[in-house]
């Protein structure tokens, strides 16, 4: 038929909801979730960046950063990435104890990371370099703070789906949560990209 | 039925497209990412170059390359992810990141340029300013 027949009533609204199968947009708004989250973390970069040079008299970068740490702890966010990686690869092949398996090894680096963050905000402070002592620490704090929490938060998500994999198996499901917590665990290995160049590296040069 | 067909080809396209990368995209990120993160920590600790404005040009760029290389090894963004929808969503996201932070510290340094006297500017309004009022404390503009 080549005419258009017009609905009785006349109106051109879409009789019913195109179909999309359940969670078929999950992963793009949490995409963009993560853009928002971005927006966050730049505002905060924006501030270090400010306020980066306002030691008010107090201790600067070169004397508080030690370069070596923050090299270990790079590398354990990197290794947490490809490990995750691997994660997800085994979810593809549908191998429940594999995913499991490469999920707690991700979650031995996030460890590893916290561990080392923390053990660094605890000597900054120990020092008398706490956040309240500058402008820049309160930046400094405030920016690698802001990261820190969101990996705890990473890792506790890590954890509820260790236990919903091993209930619930590989289902559609799950398998939507593990690809946004691992784009969730990307991005936060994106935003220590900026961390560690614009913090630490380029205020040692 | 055309309509029923349209959906089902829709549904089949959708679930190609979820691209969670094979092996190889993940290790060719890896091996990227670990290059791009070591080169600008040699060039920090090491103190390869004699020049520290092209030292940090260095680390500020590398930097972005790694960014790109996790985006599209890791988060897998492509022109065809979700119909270009997440390509989209982080072009629009970097220029806003852009704005803000080359704009945050062109204003803020020419708050500081020109409301700080006692400062780099002390030569030639250092004069008008009495003593004592150029403590190095931004002052208060009332």
């Amino acid at each position: 038929m080549s005419t258009v027949t017009l609905p009785k009533d006349g109106a051109f609204h879409l009789t019913e909801e195109p179909h999309h199968p359940e969670g078929a947009s999950t992963l793009l708004g949490f995409y963009i979730y993560l853009m928002s989250d971005c927006l966050i973390f730049s505002v905060l970069f924006a501030t270090y960046a400010v306020l980066g040079g306002a030691y008010a008299a107090g201790p600067g970068p070169k004397e508080l950063f030690d370069l070596d740490l923050i090299a270990v702890n790079t590398a354990m966010l990197l290794f947490s990435s490809i490990t995750y990686g691997f994660a997800m690869l085994a979810m593809q092949r549908h191998n429940s104890k594999q995913v499991i398996g490469w999920l707690l090894v991700t979650a031995v680096f996030g460890a590893c990371f916290l561990a080392i963050e923390l053990y660094e905000f605890h000597h900054l402070i120990h020092e008398g370099a706490g956040p309240q002592r500058s402008a820049f620490l309160s930046a400094f704090f405030l920016l690698v703070g802001t990261h820190g929490l969101h990996v705890t938060f990473g890792m506790l998500w890590l954890f509820t789906l260790v236990f919903q994999v091993r209930k619930f198996g590989l289902t559609a499901a799950m398998q939507r949560r593990l690809s946004c917590l691992s784009l969730f665990w990307h991005f936060l290995d994106v935003i220590w990209i900026g961390v560690f160049s614009f913090v630490y590296l380029v205020r040692m040069v | 039925m055309a309509h029923h067909a349209h959906t089902h080809a829709h549904d089949d396209h959708h679930g190609a497209e979820h691209d969670h990368g094979s092996l190889k995209s993940y290790i060719t990120g890896f091996v990227l990412s670990v290059i791009l993160t070591v080169i600008p920590f040699w060039l920090v600790m090491g103190e390869v170059l004699e020049n520290r404005t092209a030292t940090i040009l260095l680390v500020a760029l590398f930097a972005a390359i790694q960014v790109i290389v996790h985006v599209v090894y890791f988060l897998h963004v492509t022109p065809h992810a979700e119909e270009g929808w997440t390509l989209t969503s982080t072009i629009f996201t970097l220029v806003v990141v852009v704005i803000m932070i080359a704009g945050s510290v062109w204003v803020m340094y020419n708050m500081n340029a020109n409301m700080m006297p006692n400062h780099e500017m002390g030569g030639n309004l250092g004069a008008v300013v009495p003593e004592g009022q150029g403590s190095g404390e931004p002052e208060n503009p009332r």
